[in-house]
């Protein structure tokens, strides 16, 4: 085969892009276990002695699972939020007809096109009069609010490729339109819920700019807020800034290997449909 | 956001023109109006008061001369948008924003392809690769961030460790204006070419292998097959991750912020790090919003245009047209 002649150069290139993305995590993890002083002289090697002093003392502080739980708390409520209001509404646009569907679809369509640091100020201006400055709804309901668009799109999709016996079958059977959306459309549409949770809670997961402007209590702090704060704090001590990156990965890891496939199909889901 | 959050932006590839023309399945004409608009109402709401008003704000704000405390009162027209126009920081702005997007469009995105194509084929452990290459944009930008400028940092940063280790000069990285837009640039190729690669991959599944053993045996030889057959049905594909990876690159902070901060003097300061230098740490709101205002402009012109321009062609039933289209 021509392809077995080619692998060489292939795999070459990909063990150098390989190698440009492990060597970060690497740096990080193993940095982790050394003190600062073996950290400069040595930044690739082992360590020797591994100093497990950096990690536990960030599993055992306080600001650490604070930080976690806060982020927890935003990104399961945002998601709640969005799906929920997001699957009424593709519901309505899918199943219905009525006057006006095109442009208000038209209309959450375009908020696609809107970047959220566009918005960011008179958000602040906006949540500051509503008196939500320092206070996770702040966040939350922003979030929510620009997740709405991709999701309406995606569950709509999904909503109207169901066909249209489903629905006629439970109208004969007494269903009103509320009853067959939450007794029949929802539990249809399981995959794609979940697809689009992923989205959403990743995305709320890792906003940086939002929790930054709305949430200046160090008690109500996000982890990346937690993170960044940490390395001004420890300026100087590389390896614990370290260790406290690294832990903070895990729970993004460990959301990944879980759910890859509902990520990788939501993100791919609008990609590659010409 | 993250879009990519630059990756959180996204376009909506399933335009509602096609919809419109036919009509929904089981639908119920009339009848339904009310039910349907209680449906909605809620995500409107929230939509029009969080997405929609915050813009009509900046729009409004960025008219007056304010600090932030009270009603703005001082109104100046349009004098925040000349000041703008005639700033230097905003005209660098502009020039990093570009720097960036030729950067991504012409070296992260074909490196991404080509990975995608490399990883399309039967090799061993492609699964861990794919699983590797994405890892990264599943990490918080600031945490990245965070990660990355201990590694760049001048003295104790490994990537100056290693180079010394090397007997090479140690690299200015984030702290020599004329380059720090290409360390930048390396940070976001790190989180950002697993997504782009993913994408593609996709792309690259969903064209039938028929193809393009079909072109060998009339001939073809790998690059001309890649040239003339997977490129052209890949086309829709590169169309969208090239959106992605623009309006990301507009509404850059997260990185810039932690990273550079902007600096040093500005040299990698982005539309999004100048108004959040002056709308928070300066508190002039009004300068603020007329950037605000100017980011949005850019992004809905480039979207609106794109949209029209060039994703329409994949809204008329191209993805099946075999063969080369241009």
């Amino acid at each position: 085969m021509i392809a077995r002649l080619r692998t060489y150069p292939t795999h070459v290139i990909i063990w150098v892009a390989a190698v440009f993305v492990v060597v970060p995590f690497l740096y990080g993890l193993l940095g982790g276990f050394k003190s600062s002083g073996q950290l400069s002289g040595n930044p690739l090697g082992l360590p020797s002695p591994w100093v497990t002093e950096n990690y536990t003392d960030v599993i055992g502080s306080g600001a650490f699972w604070r930080q976690l739980l806060n982020s927890l708390f935003i990104a399961v409520t945002t998601t709640v939020l969005v799906v929920a209001l997001s699957a009424m509404a593709a519901f309505a646009f899918a199943r219905f007809a009525f006057r006006g569907r095109e442009f208000l679809f038209t209309l959450f369509a375009i908020g696609l096109m809107f970047p959220f640091a566009v918005a960011i100020l008179p958000l602040f201006v906006l949540l500051r009069t509503f008196g939500l400055l320092d206070n996770p709804l702040g966040v939350i309901l922003p979030q929510a609010a620009f997740g709405l668009p991709l999701t309406v799109i995606i569950l709509r999709t999904f909503f109207r490729s169901i066909p249209r016996e489903v629905e006629e079958a439970a109208i004969i059977d007494g269903c009103s339109p509320f009853g067959f959306f939450w007794r029949v459309l929802l539990p249809i549409a399981r995959p794609a819920l979940a697809t689009v949770s992923v989205l959403a809670v990743v995305a709320s997961w890792n906003n940086f700019f939002l929790p930054l402007v709305v949430l200046n209590d160090p008690n109500l702090w996000t982890l990346p807020l937690g993170v960044q704060d940490f390395r001004g704090q420890y300026a100087s001590d590389t390896a614990r800034i370290l260790a406290y990156v690294m832990v903070s990965m895990v729970p993004a890891l460990a959301f990944y290997a879980v759910a890859e496939r509902q990520l990788i199909s939501g993100l791919t889901a609008g990609a590659t449909k010409g | 956001m993250k879009t990519m959050t630059g990756p959180d932006a996204r376009p909506a590839p399933h335009d509602p023109k096609p919809a419109a023309r036919r009509e929904a399945p089981g639908s119920r004409r009339g009848r339904g109006w009310l039910t349907a608009f209680l449906f909605v109402l809620p995500a409107l709401v929230l939509f029009v008061l969080l997405v929609m008003a915050p813009i009509l704000v900046a729009g409004y704000t960025s008219l007056y001369k304010w600090n932030g405390i009270g009603p703005p009162s001082n109104f100046i027209g349009l004098d925040n948008f000349t000041r703008l126009f005639q700033s230097d920081i905003f005209a660098g702005d502009l020039r990093n924003g570009a720097i960036l997007i030729v950067l991504g469009l012409g070296v992260q995105l074909p490196l991404s392809l080509g990975l995608a194509v490399m990883l399309n084929q039967r090799i061993r452990g492609r699964a861990l690769y794919r699983l590797l290459f994405f890892a990264p944009y599943m990490l918080s930008e600031a945490i990245t961030a965070v990660l990355f400028s201990l590694i760049l940092s001048p003295e104790a940063g490994m990537a100056n460790q290693l180079l010394t280790s090397w007997g090479l000069e140690p690299w200015p990285w984030l702290s020599e204006p004329d380059t720090v837009m290409f360390s930048l640039f390396l940070v976001i190729t790190w989180k950002y070419f697993g997504f782009h690669m993913i994408i593609y991959l996709a792309g690259l599944q969903g064209i039938p292998k028929e193809l393009s053993e079909a072109a060998r045996i009339d001939g073809a030889g790998g690059w001309q097959v890649f040239r003339h057959v997977t490129l052209p049905l890949l086309g829709p594909t590169i169309r969208v991750s090239v959106f992605l990876s623009v309006i990301g690159t507009i509404q850059l902070f997260d990185l810039v912020w932690i990273l550079t901060g902007g600096g040093p003097s500005h040299a990698s300061e982005t539309m999004a790090v100048t108004m959040f230098e002056y709308g928070f740490k300066r508190t002039q709101i009004g300068y603020s919003s007329a950037i605000s205002v100017v980011m949005f402009l850019i992004s809905l012109v480039f979207a609106l245009g794109y949209q029209r321009f060039v994703l329409r062609r994949d809204l008329e039933g191209a993805s099946t047209t075999m063969g080369d289209r241009r």
